[in-house]
């Protein structure tokens, strides 16, 4: 019982900050069908800024400059590197974006340089929350959690509630017709990119202190977030969120279970030993493969139900 | 893009005297660069370039964004190891020449397989569905040992068995020719099969799947057949890697390759057929000469495709077409000097980030044993304000200056085209 | 007539070699990653062989011949560490140095072998100072090849003889990465555990995909629920850090036996979250007894503002140096012979490099990580305010295995 209450609330931690990171993602993907392949760069920068800025101001205002420079830095890219690309379409957009990807990860090395930085927890949030049982939950993954939920909670606001989400929305099914009503798409595309990089950033504040800041953390964490945005339906957030969900939980059990191909057969009488054909396939465990999952998850998903979970288009 | 007038027709003579000069070329490089370590670069340039050629199949010729093709060239790679470790302990008869047939049947068994999955769809699910199977395929590598090899990889050594007319394949020159022949034959094929019926519906459906559809064809088959040709050339260029490194291991299949490839096809040009030769070569030269120079190689090579994508889309090959163009017509000399100026301040303003490039890495990576360091054969301290002052003075002075070169070619060329346009009418 | 001449130009050559030996610059190529996710850690290590190197050169270790570091940027990959070789074979270096990962020392351990069966007269000699994988000095040993590290197993050999003492100790959880190494890591130490402790029990056992998990949370519960007090892990790098987080955060009571606690990154990542539970078993630990090395430490730290612990550096070129010196030669042929059963004093104590196979016998420490307190833990690392206590120096010995290596020697 304890494990399972544990390993939920481990799951439900890891699929909000996935959420975190996607929904950025997901967001400029619906507003301007661009995959943005360098969005796990973003995160890198946030977590970067966030430390550098918490070296002098400390943790809280680093935790809302970083992801506004970090938003800012996203809009002056769209709009002097992607506006120029997006009259040649979509695959040129999406190669700018990678090559911006390769771009970012070189020029943090040359500014921070190649070690990880010391970016802590402050102590404030360090140390245990509650102790369930004999295992304790720590106070940083459930800062975590309410961040993103604060997160979620907004960005629904800003979308459903305010003119700009209501042009955004609009815009998402219907770009001619609201430049035709004298909206500025542009603008809004770029306010956008900026938006979904800003969320990014804020990810990357919370994943830079409770994992490790290094150079090599954007390619990390960068397809998992592709996988997020797929499976849970292009350009829909409502999608992202279910999606991270699901990945954070499945992924989290599946490490729990030591279940092979092997036991299986094993359990209905057929003896699998090393001399058996295939053996380092039958031996492999659920857990070994547990991280992988996703991107199984991700091939089945295009495979049977290319829109996603959510997702109202298919390509 | 102005494609349609640039299209590439050029005589039948005068395509016998490319593929020949072409051949002639392959064959003169060792004699020039006679150094271990350039063979070693021009063998590894053969090899991108079927690689990055069959990977323009999917990417230039029929549409499909691929993040996985080191896939099909990687799995080639370990099968082709595999056979070639077994033929030397005498199992069966193979001779190293035939062995890149083996990897390419391999390459093109996985395109049946996984080709069947991800070509069901086109567009941006094509490109994710290339990604989740490559990021499989990448974990599984490190997965099962036995096939695998796990960290160490699978070596082998081309080497065995009795040397036919003196050809052992031990020096690395013999592979070079090797490698140039296979070349030279896939480079030919592949030029073939962009003129058969395939080919050219691969274009049709790149151009206007629905329309293709309309008049009868199957998208997702013509998808799957053109991927399946593909892989099969990934699998040679798989299979040549593992005979020039004696090797493989599983940075042959790792998404790092795949990305690699796509960069190498892009800067290139993917409109043309011999543009991801240019790249291939332009990619193989980033990664393995000039890190030799600079460990800050990865950023001039991101920087450089940014660049590309951005301001020349139809990559190496489109801008030479387009020179190409001017010869034809005599314009050339007119805009030579406007280039000639661009040129110069240009290169004022790569040795501005250069200087700057390398003076932060001296500064934030290499401090440790003080900031003096060397660049364009000067001595100078990274951290003193003349060296900062320079590249600001580079920086601001050669940005001007190209800026106002590059607004005089783009009025030339409009020029020199509305004279086109209006010389035609 | 022409034998004459010929033996007369060889002659001269040989004159000519003998007579440059004495101010020669004997070139070592460094090949390890300079770019990308191990920079840091080849960074470190580079500037560890160019420290002592300048040390040997100082006080002329060699007697005459100064050494000279060329490092190569392999990019952590086996295919270009490969290329690395072409362009030190064009450059006419003889000597390799590698560390970083077992599959570039596999490849350039093939590598070189093939170079110098098809090359006589241009052999290359590589003094391997961190690649583990046990094969390479037993089933896959080769004549060229030097290891100055201690391999897996005798890291292992002497984790478990140091547990086995522990009564504490009862239930293990093995926790790898999941390939080559991390297998053989959980292999051996099960063995060496079913062999000295019979009674411990292995609760469970791990193998995850290498550099791809984030978030170890849930492999750390699995940890706690399996009852686990002791958990063996040969995990590196971010994989390390993160674990070793998680498990503060869960709070987990239980020790860590690690192999590469204090490489580079680490003990920033891990900072107080490892306080009194992380151990390293390695061949130093500059907060020894006497402090043996100590100074070399310092000044490393002072010149690169970095720690100093990849002391087979000194190892090397302390080898390198006494080879020199009794063949009088730079010649790897002749260097390389003199090196089979060579001992010399380091800065753990003796080491041997044993003739059957290769692999250098030394002392092993297991160390602690804890806060500074000027007393046995004088030396941070990475400026955390944390250093290592060494808990055990072990014999040589207590760790020295058995090898199937059947070594070719040329004629």
């Amino acid at each position: 019982m304890e494990f399972f209450l544990i390993s939920l609330l481990n799951g439900v931690s890891y699929g909000l900050l996935l959420f975190m990171l996607s929904s950025g993602l997901t967001l400029i993907f619906s507003m301007m069908g661009v995959l943005n392949f360098a969005h796990a760069s973003f995160y890198m920068i946030g977590a970067y800024l966030a430390y550098t800025l918490g070296l002098k101001l400390g943790f809280f205002p680093a935790l809302f400059l970083a992801p506004i420079l970090t938003g800012l830095f996203g809009a002056l890219i769209e709009r002097f590197g992607l506006r120029k690309v997006h009259r040649y379409g979509h695959v040129a957009e999406l190669l700018f974006t990678f090559g911006l990807a390769y771009l970012i990860e070189e020029s943090v090395k040359v500014i921070w340089g190649l070690a990880s930085m010391p970016y802590r927890i402050p102590a404030v949030l360090d140390g245990p929350l509650f102790t369930l049982y004999t295992t304790s939950f720590p106070k940083f993954r459930g800062f975590m959690m309410l961040v993103a939920l604060a997160m979620l909670f907004s960005v629904y606001l800003l979308l459903m509630r305010t003119r700009i989400g209501l042009v955004i929305q609009a815009a998402l099914t219907h770009p001619q017709t609201v430049e035709a009503l004298g909206h500025n798409v542009p603008r809004v595309f770029m306010l956008v990119f900026g938006g979904g990089t800003a969320l990014a950033g804020l990810a990357g504040v919370i994943g830079g202190a409770a994992f490790i800041t290094e150079p090599s953390m954007a390619a990390s964490v960068g397809p998992i977030v592709f996988v997020v945005a797929v499976v849970g339906g292009m350009g829909s957030l409502a999608g992202a969120f279910l999606a991270s969900l699901l990945i954070g939980i499945v992924q989290t059990f599946a490490i729990a279970l030591d279940w092979s191909l092997a036991g299986m057969l094993a359990a209905v009488g057929i003896g699998v030993t090393e001399s058996t054909p295939l053996y380092s396939l039958w031996k492999l465990q659920l857990s070994q493969v547990a991280p992988v999952l996703p991107y199984l998850l991700l091939v089945l998903m295009l495979i049977f139900r290319p829109k996603g979970l959510l997702g109202t288009r298919a390509d | 893009m102005a494609a349609g007038v640039l299209r590439y027709q050029p005589l039948n003579l005068a395509r016998w005297i490319i593929w020949g000069g072409t051949a002639v070329l392959m064959a003169a490089l060792p004699l020039v660069f006679t150094q271990g370590f350039a063979i070693t670069v021009i063998s590894q340039m053969g090899v991108a370039i079927i690689f990055t050629l069959s990977y323009n199949m999917l990417l230039g010729q029929s549409g499909m964004l691929s993040f996985g093709h080191a896939v099909y060239s990687g799995l080639g790679a370990y099968i082709a190891v595999h056979t070639l470790n077994l033929a030397a302990k005498g199992q069966f008869w193979m001779p190293v020449s035939l062995l890149p047939l083996v990897g390419g049947l391999a390459g093109a068994f996985f395109g049946v397989l996984f080709g069947y999955v991800t070509t069901k769809r086109a567009g941006t699910t094509f490109a994710m569905i290339t990604l989740g199977i490559g990021e499989l395929v990448g974990s599984c590598s490190l997965m099962f040992p036995d096939f695998f090899g796990g960290e160490g990889g699978i070596t082998t050594n081309r080497v065995f068995g009795q040397p036919f007319l003196g050809i052992t394949f031990g020096p690395a020159i013999q592979v070079y020719y090797l490698i140039a022949l296979w070349c030279i034959a896939s480079m030919a094929l592949m030029y073939a099969w962009s003129h058969t019926p395939l080919g050219r519906m691969a274009n049709a459906v790149r151009d206007n799947p629905e329309r293709a559809e309309f008049v009868g064809y199957d998208t997702q088959k013509v998808r799957w057949l053109t991927l399946i040709i593909s892989a099969f050339f990934a699998g040679i260029a798989g299979a040549l890697t593992a005979i020039n490194f004696e090797i493989v291991t599983a940075e042959n299949v790792s998404a790092v390759r795949s990305g690699g490839v796509l960069l190498a096809a892009f800067i290139g040009g993917v409109g043309f057929f011999f543009g991801p030769i240019i790249g291939a070569c332009v990619f193989v030269y980033f990664v393995v000469a000039l890190s030799v120079h600079t460990k800050a190689w990865l950023l001039y090579l991101g920087l450089f495709f940014m660049l590309m994508v951005m301001f020349a889309p139809g990559g190496i090959a489109s801008l030479i077409m387009m020179q190409v163009q001017l010869i034809a017509r005599k314009r050339f000399g007119r805009i030579a000097r406007h280039y000639l100026a661009a040129g110069a301040s240009g290169l004022m303003v790569l040795a501005a980030l250069i200087l700057t490039v390398e003076m932060t890495y001296k500064i934030s990576v290499d401090s440790a044993t003080g900031t003096l360091m060397k660049l364009f054969g000067m001595e100078f301290d990274a951290a003193a304000g003349t060296a900062w002052a320079v590249a600001i003075g580079l920086w601001i002075v050669g940005g001007w200056l190209f800026n106002l070169a590059c607004l005089r070619v783009a009025r030339v060329w409009g020029e020199i085209q509305t004279e086109f346009v209006e010389g035609r009418a | 007539m022409r034998t004459i001449l010929r033996a007369t130009a060889a002659g001269a050559v040989l004159a000519f070699a003998a007579f440059g030996a004495n101010a020669q610059t004997v070139k070592l190529a460094f090949i390890d990653p300079l770019s990308g996710l191990m920079a840091p850690v080849g960074q470190n290590q580079l500037n560890s062989w160019r420290y002592i190197a300048d040390l040997a050169n100082q006080k002329n270790w060699a007697g005459g011949p100064k050494f000279e570091i060329v490092p190569f940027d392999n990019k952590l990959s086996p295919q270009e560490s490969l290329n690395a070789l072409k362009q030190v074979i064009d450059q006419g270096i003889r000597y390799v140095l590698q560390g970083n990962g077992s599959s570039v020392a596999l490849a350039l351990a093939d590598a070189i072998a093939k170079h110098n069966e098809r090359n006589p007269g241009k052999e290359i000699l590589y003094l391997n100072y961190a690649a583990v994988d046990p094969d390479l000095t037993n089933s896959k040993c080769d004549y060229w090849h030097f290891r100055l590290d201690a391999n897996s197993d005798m890291k292992m050999e002497a984790l478990t003889t140091f547990l086995a003492k522990d009564k504490n100790v009862k239930n293990v959880y093995l926790f790898n990465q999941n390939y080559s190494f991390g297998q053989a890591v959980a292999k051996a130490a099960k063995e060496y555990l079913a062999r000295k402790r019979p009674d411990i029990k292995i609760v469970g056992e791990d193998l995850h995909p290498l550099a791809q998990v984030k978030d170890f949370a849930p492999y750390v519960s699995k940890i706690k629920a399996a009852g686990t007090d002791t958990v063996i892990t040969g995990n590196w790098g971010s994989d390390l850090a993160l674990l070793i987080k998680a498990a503060k955060d869960a709070g987990l009571t239980a020790n860590f036996y690690t192999y590469y606690g204090a490489t580079t990154g680490v003990p920033t990542a891990m900072g107080a979250a490892g306080e009194e539970r992380v151990k390293y078993v390695g061949y130093w630990n500059v907060n020894n007894e006497k402090f043996v090395g100590a100074d070399v430490a310092m000044g490393f730290n002072k010149k690169y503002k970095d720690d100093y612990y990849t002391m087979a550096t000194y190892t090397g070129i302390a080898m390198l140096a006494k080879a020199f010196k009794e063949t009088k030669s730079t010649d790897p042929v002749k260097v390389a012979a003199a090196l089979e059963g060579m001992k010399v004093q380091s800065l753990n104590g003796e080491v041997e490099m044993r003739k059957s196979d290769h692999q250098a016998q030394q002392p092993l420490y297991i160390a602690k990580w804890v806060k500074l307190n000027g007393k046995d833990v004088k030396y941070d690392q990475e400026n955390t305010g944390y250093g290592w206590k060494t808990e055990v120096v072990l014999d040589t010995y207590v760790a020295a295995q058995p090898t199937s290596c059947q070594m070719k020697r040329p004629k």
